[in-house]
């Protein structure tokens, strides 16, 4: 599953609770949209941790990282390289010209 | 939203504090004896300056024998809190009844259920520990409105540590018990007197949803949730509160370490905040407000994306229970 759509899948199901998304584009602002409150950045932060194990520093818990499905995607793709990519072995992560995309059937999304 | 037609100041807030008073003493003699039709009505005192002004409203309007004013002190208050409830006892001859409610809490498990929550971000926190949480600096970071966990050690020693999800929601759930168990005490006396229950929310704290849903956010009536803290306060000098009442820092007086209500909850001081959400109410620029309140544009600009945020978040605070059918025979204002 392309890493895009996993984060775009966990904030329509976890943070807007299912709710239609007609025009919720990949750009978006969760903070303009009102999808975001201080317990769903913390529930955001907790995903994020646990799914692609790394640790959130505090200085990154800012809006140019964690503020719409494209920067949490450059961002995570950004802490992945080093953290999780190198743990799941050569092969499980493609880092090609196009998104970030998981592969093999132990990583995440699959 | 209103929109401003003269020079905003820092005035704007100034109100005619007797006037004001003399129409919420009237309006609340009309909500409880007439529209809720109670015989009086509790007030919980903290010693603070909001409770402190209701209750000097209530005997205004009623009369101190129909008002009975509760201090409800548990393991983490502050002392002061209950020389100042006794104090502004005492100058407005008002009734009072004290009630520990620490025994309750304890046995709900209150205390408990925070340390153990507490423990999932630092495992050695323990009795003799003193905790609080706080936010960051909102107004002059970018950060997300995260928070994080001060404990104290019985040596003195400070640690801080962001709270994880589940920590944060532990913290808050356990700690919602003191406001929930106050509030049962005051219905309690309610009951047993026919009186109604008044809170003590201030314009900032209701419109911010600066409360816990049915605990100090419930009540029958809430004279001064119209008013900002400012205004509050002139109120205060006007009903002749004491001054060492008047002067007291805000404060939450719900964890055991010293807590800010600017740690806690709103990211600026009572009166800049204040004038932020008048500001915001009435679509006064930033670059107007930032002058008067010694702030830059971006900040006031900050603050008030905080404001509409907050309040957004915390709309849910003010419903009523959500039927699935309306019931027309019963309107939702029932009663009045």
């Amino acid at each position: 599953m392309v890493l895009k759509d996993e984060l775009r899948q966990f904030v329509t199901d976890n943070l807007m609770f299912g709710k239609p998304c007609d025009g919720f584009a990949d750009d978006d602002s969760f903070i303009e949209r009102g999808i975001i409150d201080s317990t769903a950045v913390m529930e955001l932060v907790a995903f994020l941790e646990q799914r692609y194990r790394f640790k959130l520093q505090d200085r990154e818990l800012n809006p140019d990282n964690l503020d719409s499905v494209n920067k949490l995607a450059r961002f995570v793709a950004s802490r992945l390289e080093p953290k999780f990519a190198a743990e799941l072995g050569p092969g499980r992560v493609l880092l090609g010209p196009g998104p970030l995309q998981f592969a093999g059937k132990n990583g995440p999304g699959t | 939203m209103n929109t401003t037609t003269t020079a905003f100041s820092a005035d704007v807030l100034n109100i005619d504090a007797a006037a004001v008073s003399a129409v919420i003493e009237t309006e609340i003699r009309d909500i409880v004896l007439q529209r809720l039709n109670r015989k009086g009505v509790i007030v919980a005192i903290s010693g603070g300056i909001d409770s402190s002004v209701v209750a000097a409203l209530c005997i205004k309007a009623l009369g101190s024998t129909r008002v009975l004013g509760l201090i409800l002190p548990e393991a983490d208050s502050s002392p002061d809190s209950l020389y100042f409830a006794n104090l502004l006892a005492q100058s407005l001859g008002l009734r009072t009844h004290l009630e520990d409610i620490a025994g309750i809490l304890t046995a709900a498990g209150c205390y408990q259920r925070r340390d153990e929550a507490i423990r999932k971000v630092i495992p050695e926190y323990k009795d003799g520990y003193k905790c609080k949480i706080v936010l960051p600096d909102q107004v002059n970071g970018s950060a997300y409105p995260i928070f994080s966990v001060v404990v104290e050690s019985p040596t003195g020693e400070r640690t801080k540590t962001r709270l994880t999800l589940d920590s944060y929601l532990g913290v808050v759930a356990a700690t919602s018990f003191k406001q929930r168990t106050r509030k049962m005490m005051e219905y309690y006396y309610a009951d047993l007197l026919n009186y109604a229950v008044a809170g003590t929310a201030n314009r900032l704290e209701y419109d911010q949803g600066f409360f816990v849903k049915n605990g100090d956010g419930a009540a029958d009536l809430k004279p001064i949730a119209h008013l900002y803290k400012t205004q509050v306060y002139q109120l205060a000098e006007s009903l002749g509160i004491p001054e060492e009442i008047q002067k007291r820092p805000p404060t939450t007086d719900t964890y055991p370490l010293d807590q800010s209500q600017e740690e806690f909850y709103f990211p600026l001081p009572y009166d800049k905040m204040d004038l932020c959400l008048y500001a915001r109410n009435r679509d006064v620029q930033p670059e107007e407000v930032a002058p008067v309140i010694g702030l830059t544009p971006e900040q006031v600009a900050r603050a008030y994306h905080i404001i509409d945020s907050t309040r957004r978040a915390t709309r849910y605070l003010h419903r009523p229970a959500v039927l699935c059918e309306d019931v027309p025979e019963v309107p939702h204002d029932a009663g009045t």
